[in-house]
C-alpha cells in the first residue's frame, strides 16, 4: 500500500527526542487531509521498543530498517535507505523532527529526488493537496510561507516545540514491518562518542535558565590569591555566577543557556549559546539572568511563552520582552529563587 | 592541500528586518560575510598554514556578494571566485548546491570544501550536505574540532556536534566540512590583507562557465513573507523587601501563568 505521509523517527541509541513524537502528532492532521494513516520509518539497531513507542504516539504502520551495521547515524547510509523506502512506497510527504542529524539527512534525500526541503517548520496547512509551510528566517525576525508544488516527495522538518507532544496511548495497536535495505558503500567510519557539554538539550527544554555577562558582576567575591590575571579573575567570578544559574536550573530539570557575550568572554561553552548565532529556543519559561537583551539574543528566545528577566539595570532592553521582571542582583535573587522552586516542587 | 571555503553575503545580525513588496528588507543595515562563514574561512586558513597549499573563497550570489569575498581575501584567502548569473537569482538550496558543486568541479582537485553551519538570513543549513551528496563526498557537518588531518593518507577525523553527544568520525578526502563556532576564533583582517583585497580582481563565472546549463528551476517558492506579530508584553516588576519575598511572589505568578 502506498504510504502518503511518512514520519522519520529520529533517535540517538534508540532513544527518541521529544521532537520525534511532536512530529508524529503533527503528521496526523496532514495525513487526515489525505484520508491516509500515518506511517513511520526508523533506521538503526535494536529498534523494537522505538516502534512500540511510535505506535503509542500515533503511528499506524512502522517500518524498521534494523541492523547492527546501522547502529551509528551516518548520513550517507541513512539517506540511501530512506530514499529507497520513499521510492518503494511512493510517499507524498516526508516529515522529520529538526535535529542535528535530520537537517542533513533531509537535505541529502532531497538531492536524490531533486525535490525541495523546508526545514524548521512551525506551522502548516494543506492547500490543493500540497503542504504550505511556515518557517522562521533571519532567526525568527521574519516568517516565510514556503511551498513545493513541483515535485514529490515534499520534505519538511518540524521545529522542536512548535507542535504539542501527543499523549501516548498504552493499548494502541499498529503494524510493524521490518525491511532489509542495504545502503551503498560506506564513506565514513564512526570512531566513538564524547559526552555533550550542554546538559539538558536547549531545543527540547520546557524551562531554560540563561546567564549573561552580568553573572561575573559581583565585586564582593574575591578570587583565590593564586589567580592573578584579571581575565582569569573575571572568568572565576563568572563561574560562581553560572553555578547559581545551574543550581536554579537543576531544580525543575531546566536547560542552561547563555548569551553570546558570556560565551565570547569564555564563561561557558558555545553549546549553551542562545541567539541568532547560537540556538533558537522556544520554552514555556525562559529566565534571563544578567542578560541585557541584544537584538541577536532576542531573536533566539523571543518566542518563549513567558520570559523572566533578572537584571540590575531597569533600562535593560530585556525587560521589554519580559512578562515578569526583577530589578536586582542575581547573586541575591537566584539562591532565594532556587530555594523557593525546590520548596514548591517538593524537592526539599 | 587545495582548500575551498564557500561563503555567503548576508545582512548584519544587528539589522532589523521588515517586509517590503513581499521581500525581506534590512533597510540600510550593512551587508557582511555571513558570521558563521568566518569560522569556515578561519579553519580553511589554519588548514593551509599547517599543511601548505592554497585557499580559494567561493560564493554564489549577486555581484554585490563580491564584498563577502573581499573580506575573505582580507582575512588571508589566496583567491576568490564569484558565481553569478541572472538565471540563479531565484535559486533555492537545491539550485545553490548544484551551482556550488559545479564550481567545485571546475576548480578541480579540491581536498576540502569548508562551509559555515548555515546562513543567518535563510537559516536553512542544508547546502553543505547537499553539495556533498551531489559530489559523492563525505558530509562532515556541524564540526566542532578536527583532531586529525593527514593529507598523505587522504584521511580526516572530525568531532560533530549532536544534541546528545559529540560524534567522532573518520572519512577520506575529498570531503565537505561544515563548522560551528566552537572550532576556532576567527582572525581580524590585517591592514595588508585589506589593501590586497581592495585591489583584487575577482573572477566571475556564469552558469555556462561552470557547465550548469540549463540552470535547473527552483522547486520551492515563497508565496508570502510575514513580519511576525510583535509580542506586546508589559513587564510586571516584582518587588519586595527581601530576595525571599521576591522569589515567593515570582514563583506564585509563574505557577498561576502555568509555565511551570
Amino acid at each position: 500500500m502506498a504510504e502518503k505521509v511518512l514520519v522519520y523517527l529520529d533517535h540517538f541509541e534508540g532513544v527518541a527526542p521529544p521532537a520525534t513524537w511532536e512530529t508524529l502528532g503533527a503528521a496526523k492532521g496532514l495525513a487526515a487531509d489525505r484520508q491516509s494513516g500515518v506511517a513511520a520509518v526508523a533506521v538503526g539497531s535494536g529498534l523494537d521498543h522505538l516502534a512500540a513507542q511510535a505506535i503509542q504516539h500515533g503511528a499506524d504502520h512502522v517500518f524498521l530498517v534494523d541492523s547492527p551495521s546501522l547502529k551509528d547515524f551516518r548520513p550517507e547510509a541513512y539517506a540511501d535507505i530512506v530514499t529507497q523506502q520513499l521510492r518503494d512506497q511512493a510517499v507524498e510527504v516526508w516529515i522529520l523532527p529538526t535535529t542535528s542529524r535530520t537537517r542533513e539527512l533531509a537535505a541529502m534525500v532531497a538531492v536524490d529526488f531533486e525535490t525541495g526541503v523546508t526545514p524548521d517548520v512551525i506551522a502548516w496547512e494543506s492547500v490543493d493537496g500540497v503542504v504550505v509551510a511556515t518557517r522562521p528566517i533571519y532567526a525568527g525576525k521574519l516568517h516565510t510561507r514556503e511551498v513545493n508544488r513541483k515535485r514529490t516527495p515534499q520534505i519538511l522538518t518540524v521545529r522542536s516545540r512548535a507542535f504539542p507532544i501527543p499523549e501516548p496511548e498504552a493499548g494502541r495497536t499498529g503494524e510493524v514491518t521490518k525491511l532489509a535495505i542495504t545502503p551503498g558503500h560506506a564513506v565514513t567510519e564512526v570512531l566513538g562518542y564524547k559526552p555533550s557539554e550542554a546538559g539538558v538539550s536547549l531545543s527540547d527544554a520546557s524551562i531554560i535558565v540563561s546567564g549573561g555577562r552580568g553573572v561575573s558582576n559581583n565585586p564582593n567575591l574575591s578570587p583565590p590569591a593564586e589567580i592573578t590575571d584579571p581575565k582569569q579573575q573575571e572568568i572565576w567570578r563568572a563561574q560562581q555566577g553560572f553555578a547559581l544559574v545551574r543550581a536554579l536550573a537543576s531544580v525543575p530539570g531546566a536547560a542552561v543557556g547563555a548569551s553570546r557575550a558570556a560565551v565570547d568572554a569564555g564563561y561557558i561553552p558555545y553549546a549553551n549559546q542562545v541567539g541568532q548565532t547560537g540556538k533558537v529556543v522556544s520554552p514555556d519559561l525562559y529566565i534571563a539572568c544578567g542578560i541585557s537583551g541584544a537584538i541577536q539574543h532576542q531573536a533566539g528566545m523571543r518566542t518563549s511563552k513567558a520570559i523572566v528577566a533578572i537584571n540590575r539595570d531597569r533600562d535593560a532592553p530585556i525587560f521589554k520582552l519580559a512578562r515578569f521582571g526583577v530589578v536586582g542582583d542575581l547573586y541575591d535573587i537566584l539562591p532565594a529563587l532556587t530555594t523557593e522552586f525546590a520548596t514548591r516542587l517538593g524537592k526539599m | 592541500m587545495n582548500v575551498v571555503v564557500c561563503v555567503k553575503q548576508t545582512p548584519d545580525t544587528a539589522a532589523s528586518l521588515s517586509v517590503k513588496d513581499g521581500r525581506a528588507s534590512w533597510g540600510d543595515a550593512p551587508l557582511v560575510l555571513n558570521p558563521w562563514d568566518e569560522y569556515a574561512v578561519e579553519q580553511a586558513l589554519r588548514t593551509k598554514e599547517t599543511h601548505g597549499g592554497k585557499v580559494t573563497a567561493l560564493s554564489m550570489g549577486p555581484t554585490e556578494a563580491r564584498e563577502a569575498l573581499k573580506q575573505s581575501l582580507a582575512m588571508g584567502c589566496d583567491e576568490a571566485v564569484l558565481v553569478t548569473d541572472p538565471a540563479l537569482a531565484e535559486a533555492d538550496s537545491l539550485v545553490t548546491s548544484a551551482a556550488l558543486a559545479a564550481a567545485l568541479r571546475k576548480i578541480g582537485d579540491v581536498d576540502i570544501a569548508f562551509f559555515g553551519k548555515q546562513a543567518v538570513d535563510t537559516d536553512t543549513g542544508v547546502t553543505a550536505a547537499q553539495v556533498a551528496r551531489r559530489l559523492g563526498w563525505p558530509s562532515l557537518t556541524l564540526t566542532a574540532a578536527i583532531p586529525a588531518l593527514d593529507p598523505s593518507q587522504r584521511s580526516i577525523t572530525v568531532e560533530r556536534m549532536m544534541e546528545e553527544s559529540r560524534q567522532t568520525v573518520r572519512a577520506g578526502l575529498p570531503a565537505v566540512v561544515s563548522v560551528v563556532k566552537e572550532i576556532n576564533e576567527p582572525r581580524y583582517p590585517s591592514f595588508m590583507g585589506i589593501r590586497r583585497a581592495s585591489k583584487a580582481e575577482i573572477p566571475v563565472w556564469s552558469a555556462a562557465d561552470i557547465g550548469l546549463t540549463p540552470v535547473p528551476a527552483a522547486v520551492l517558492s515563497w508565496p508570502e513573507m510575514i513580519a511576525p506579530p510583535k509580542v506586546e508584553v508589559s513587564c510586571e516588576f516584582i518587588e519586595g523587601a527581601t530576595p525571599q519575598e521576591i522569589a515567593a511572589q515570582l514563583v506564585s505568578k509563574l505557577f498561576e501563568a502555568k509555565v511551570i
